[in-house]
């Protein structure tokens, strides 16, 4: 394999794969493109990888002035590919679709996991120079970060943890001291390679990102997920300075920007600074507002007969879906509504709030897996001006996404975050287990609000009692 | 009492005064019901009906001997002389412009009741005979218009072609008006509706049509519901205005009535010149002299191939529902004044005082000023400096303004300084090397670097195109891309034949791991794309 071997064929490689990779990301600026952008992601990873491993025996390129060791694939490798790759495999092949936030998290601590282990490797190899040392340091610890940070997450997204942020008296202070205390280490590091300074930097940098992500409340999940999608990016951005491989940066920083970007997003449609979300620690203690009171009323129930006579004499219905529906797997069940309406001359849509479940574009990714076509599936800001004319909007297991008092009442922990004006329909049916408060902790006016109705139970349940309803007419 | 129905005797006058559903009604709440031999006939209301209504077939002089007699039009002068001296008379009187009629009615020392002067108030809404009617005229007003206008309301796409829809502008948007607004959108017409009041704005707008204005602020707002006379400024804007929608415009309908004065000129005659041959005007206010100033009322007029409907019977040519919808008025009217066994005029009942003429002959009329009506917000004052050219305002639909995107740019500058900064502190370290292998590294930085920011930028501008619906399997598939770190377990894990030392261990574990990710991340994201269909 004479011809890869050259160090300017396999760095064209790697170019073509990183366009290969801004294809992909490109491709999902749509639905009809987003499959050959998957295509492109994947057959960039083959070439990266190919090229890679037919370097084989070779000697190997330089990179950051520091010659790379040579010598031959240990066999053992190619078995940890393979492994790899079967159990990557399984776990795509079983996953449900409520259950993609708890992958995705567990797949970012992967990347955080392999980054850390890349540096000690590289640490162990070799003798680091000075600028080496720096970017071991760094590629190790926002790999730790990133690693422990996404464990928490995937515990918590799991259940297995509980979701309540985790709020020690100090924390801004504990934060502070364990960024010193990591500066210090690195000094340490890099000044004489000091391994045991780099593995207690490692420590540090793995309980801080415990702290954060512990620190963060189950609502704000969607941030936590794709600011740890970011550092996943930044990680191995920086095993790219590390390896002076141009691939492992232009990779890291496409996928760092990503996150970044989508964070930005989550915090927006929640109206919160990315440091309040990190450092927040929201819902913790909902503030009792003195102002208004909290509206206690009386909430007025529906029975499923009655709402399938309402949902048969309306002629534009709005689904507004939520977490609850994604832990219900009521998403059958609401297209089985859905054709049902459809088939009666509804016009049906769906209203997603871009903090909608655990993930962003979580409920597209639930709504699509049941068949429910994308074309009616609409973004907040697409929709929100269409309530007012709608005769009967469903809220299915969402709750501070359609709270009125986000915009009614200033002193609300969520005002200001905008919301579903669902309220502005002729008819709110809202889908709740019970009569507990959302995850933000606070209570929802809209329940007690005149054109509401509540449809307490299960959401599948409830929802394929509709179903039977309006079918036995 | 007796309360008798009589036949009315203007030519042209389909209507009567209660049909029988009403007198049903009477004759339950106790009233003795006489009705005039075909009194009925020309509103499709044969007398047959009456009778098994309860009432009493009586002919014409028996009828106007009653107690009380309801008609619609004011009486013609023989007709006083049939009424019953004290007796009382409830219709259409006009006391303003008929101050005759109303001094040979006091000769007979008659109560009078103006059906036309119930007040506008929310409380007399049931009775207010002119709203039933001036509903039924708006209504009508369409119906003549698409009557003689050549085309469809409604555009169509036909194998043949395509048809606009027609365009109708409708001045003053009350009763009549609002009226008018909802038949012509209900035959698919596009409507625009002007008005000098900016309180029907939502009225019109609730209906589908557009609202019309001038941007000079001047309420129009005056007593008991109607507009008041405007500004000359006001009125130049107004003209401009209208003569812009003359040239656009098939339909045009106009209602606009000021009490007590002659009606308004609002559509000239060189309006009327600039508008289609085959459009349609149709004058509600004809009785009144006409909005339009080539209207001759009573009559259909063309004008330079425009047609002007200047019929000043339109409520009459629909007298079946227009003598339902006057009798239930009346009706209302009568039980408001305490019924058949407590009849009384009651100076106190602030609906029915104001429709007093004459009580046994003594003029009473017009009442004493009542509360004004609260105006939404009155302006009185000119607010804005006289504008040339009015600003039309169409209330357009809301449309979504597009999701705002952060400026990429600013965040591409905040990069590029976080990246110069981060240079600048690595050559800082290096600062005083001159080792040729510390500055060939650092050339190799700077070039990494560039790369980085490089990517930062690409990355920036590809994912903010990526469609919300898609952040899911974005998330999977960095995931999965960014298990390319495995290219760095592989060059770590590269080593002298079988030995296996500590640092390729930890390599092939970085690997494995990695491997995980690619291949999860790209097969799952792959699982999901396949989901999303149309």
């Amino acid at each position: 394999m004479k011809f890869f071997n050259s160090e300017v064929l396999i760095n064209a490689a790697y170019l073509v794969a990183a366009v290969l990779f801004i294809l992909s990301l490109r491709g999902l600026s749509s639905q009809e493109t987003a499959r050959r952008g998957n295509i492109y992601g994947i057959v960039g990873m083959l070439i990266a990888i190919a090229a890679t491993v037919a370097s084989n025996g070779e000697v190997g390129f330089s990179a950051a002035g520091a010659p790379e060791a040579q010598g031959k694939f240990h066999p053992l490798l190619f078995g940890a590919i393979g492994i790899g790759a079967v159990v990557g495999a399984f776990m795509a092949a079983r996953v449900g679709m409520t259950q993609m936030p708890e992958l995705v998290a567990l797949l970012h601590s992967f990347v955080g996991l392999a980054a850390v282990l890349v540096g000690y490797s590289l640490d162990l190899k070799v003798l680091p120079s000075l600028s080496h040392r720096i970017e071991i340091f760094i590629d190790v610890w926002i790999g730790a970060i990133t690693t422990t940070g996404s464990v928490l997450a995937f515990l918590k997204l799991r259940g297995s943890v509980s979701g309540r942020p985790l709020l020690l008296p100090a924390r801004h202070m504990l934060n502070l001291c364990m960024l010193v205390g990591s500066l210090i280490c690195a000094y340490l590091y890099a000044k004489d390679g000091n391994q045991i300074a780099l593995q207690i930097g490692t420590a540090i940098a793995g309980v801080l990102g415990f702290h954060l992500v512990a620190g963060i409340g189950g609502a704000d999940m969607p941030v936590v997920v794709s600011m740890l999608n970011s550092y996943s990016g930044w990680t191995a951005a920086a095993a790219g300075f590390m390896l002076g491989n141009d691939l492992l940066i232009i990779t890291g920083a496409l996928v760092g920007s990503s996150g970044a970007i989508l964070s930005y997003i989550m915090c927006r449609a929640m109206n919160r600074s990315i440091w309040n979300v990190i450092f927040g620690g929201f819902g913790a203690a909902p503030p009792k507002a003195k102002g208004p009171a909290q509206p206690a009323g009386d909430v007025q129930d529906i029975d499923a007969a009655t709402l399938a006579d309402k949902l048969r004499e309306a002629k534009s219905v709005i689904i507004v879906p939520g977490y609850g529906m994604a832990v219900g797997r009521a998403q059958h069940a609401v297209r089985e509504l859905t054709e049902v309406l459809r088939a009666r001359g509804a016009a049906v849509r769906f209203a997603i709030h871009p903090v909608a479940g655990r993930l962003p574009g979580h409920m597209n990714v639930l709504l699509a897996e049941a068949n429910v076509p994308y074309d009616i599936v609409l973004e907040m800001d697409d929709i929100n001006a269409d309530f007012p004319t709608t005769d009967v909007v469903m809220v299915i297991g969402a709750n501070d996404i359609v709270n009125p008092a986000a915009e009614d009442d200033p002193t609300s922990p969520i005002a200001g975050m905008p919301v579903l004006q669902v309220w502005k329909a002729k008819l709110v049916i809202v889908n709740k287990r019970s009569r507990a408060a959302g995850y933000a902790g606070i209570d929802n006016p809209l329940f007690y609000k005149p054109g509401t109705r509540m449809l307490f139970g299960d959401a599948k349940d409830a929802v394929e009692k509709v179903v039977m309803a309006l079918k036995s007419s | 009492m007796k309360l008798g129905i009589v036949t009315e005797t203007r030519p042209e006058e389909c209507r009567v005064a209660a049909s029988p559903q009403v007198v049903a009604k009477w004759v339950k709440h106790g009233w003795e019901v006489v009705i005039e031999r075909g009194a009925g006939q020309h509103a499709s209301y044969p007398d047959a009906q009456y009778e098994a209504a309860g009432a009493t077939l009586v002919d014409r002089q028996t009828a106007w001997q009653s107690d009380i007699v309801v008609k619609l039009r004011p009486p013609a002068r023989e007709e006083i002389f049939q009424l019953r001296e004290g007796a009382t008379l409830i219709s259409y009187i006009l006391p303003a412009e008929n101050a005759d009629l109303v001094e040979q009615l006091a000769a007979k020392k008659l109560t009078v009741l103006a059906m036309d002067q119930v007040p506008r108030i929310s409380r007399a809404q049931k009775m207010d005979a002119l709203s039933s009617m001036a509903n039924i005229a708006g209504y009508r007003s369409v119906i003549e218009a698409a009557n003689r206008f050549g085309s469809f309301f409604t555009g169509q796409f036909t194998a043949a072609g395509k048809v606009p829809p027609a365009k109708v502008l409708i001045i003053g948007a009350g009763v009549a008006g609002l009226s008018a607004l909802g038949a012509a959108k209900g035959l698919g017409a596009i409507v625009r509706a002007f008005d000098v009041r900016a309180s029907v704005e939502d009225q019109v707008k609730s209906l589908g049509g557009e609202f019309l204005t001038v941007t000079i602020k001047e309420a129009g707002e005056g007593q008991g519901g109607y507009a008041k006379e405007m500004s000359k400024e006001f009125i130049d804007a107004e003209f401009a205005l209208f003569r812009a929608q003359a040239k656009e415009v098939d339909i045009v309908i106009t209602t606009a009535l000021i009490p007590g004065k002659p009606a308004p000129k609002l559509w000239l005659r060189d309006m009327v010149e600039l508008m289609k041959p085959g459009s349609v005007v149709v004058d509600l206010a004809a009785e009144k002299g006409g909005n339009c100033e080539v209207t001759k009322p009573g009559e259909v007029t063309e004008h330079g191939g425009v047609t002007i409907v200047g019929y000043t019977d339109l409520a009459s040519r629909m007298a079946h529902v227009a003598s339902d919808l006057y009798g239930t008025n009346l009706l209302h009217f009568l039980d408001e004044m305490g019924g058949a066994s407590g009849h009384k005029v009651d100076h106190d009942n602030d609906a029915v005082r104001p429709a007093l003429v004459l009580e046994a002959g003594e003029k009473r009329w017009p009442a004493p000023p009542m509360k004004k009506p609260e105006p939404p917000k009155l302006e009185a004052k000119v607010v804005a400096p006289p504008v040339p050219m009015p600003v039309v305002t169409l209330a357009k639909s809301h449309g979504h303004t597009p999701a705002s995107r952060p400026p990429s740019r600013t965040a591409g500058i905040v990069m590029s300084v976080i990246g110069i900064v981060a240079a600048v502190c690595f050559l800082g370290l290096r600062y005083g090397r001159v080792d040729a292998e510390a500055s060939t590294a650092t050339v190799a930085f700077l070039q990494h670097l560039t790369v980085f920011v490089m990517a930062i930028f690409v990355g920036f501008q590809v994912v903010w195109n990526v469609t919300p619906a898609l952040h899911t399997p974005l998330m999977s598939v960095t995931n999965a891309i960014s298990g390319i770190i495995v290219v760095g377990g592989l060059l770590n894990a590269r080593s002298g034949g079988g030995n296996l030392p500590n640092a390729t261990i930890v390599a092939i574990v970085a690997t494995l791991f990695a491997s995980i990710n690619i291949a999860g991340g790209f097969l799952v994201t792959r699982r999901m794309l396949a989901m999303f269909r149309k």
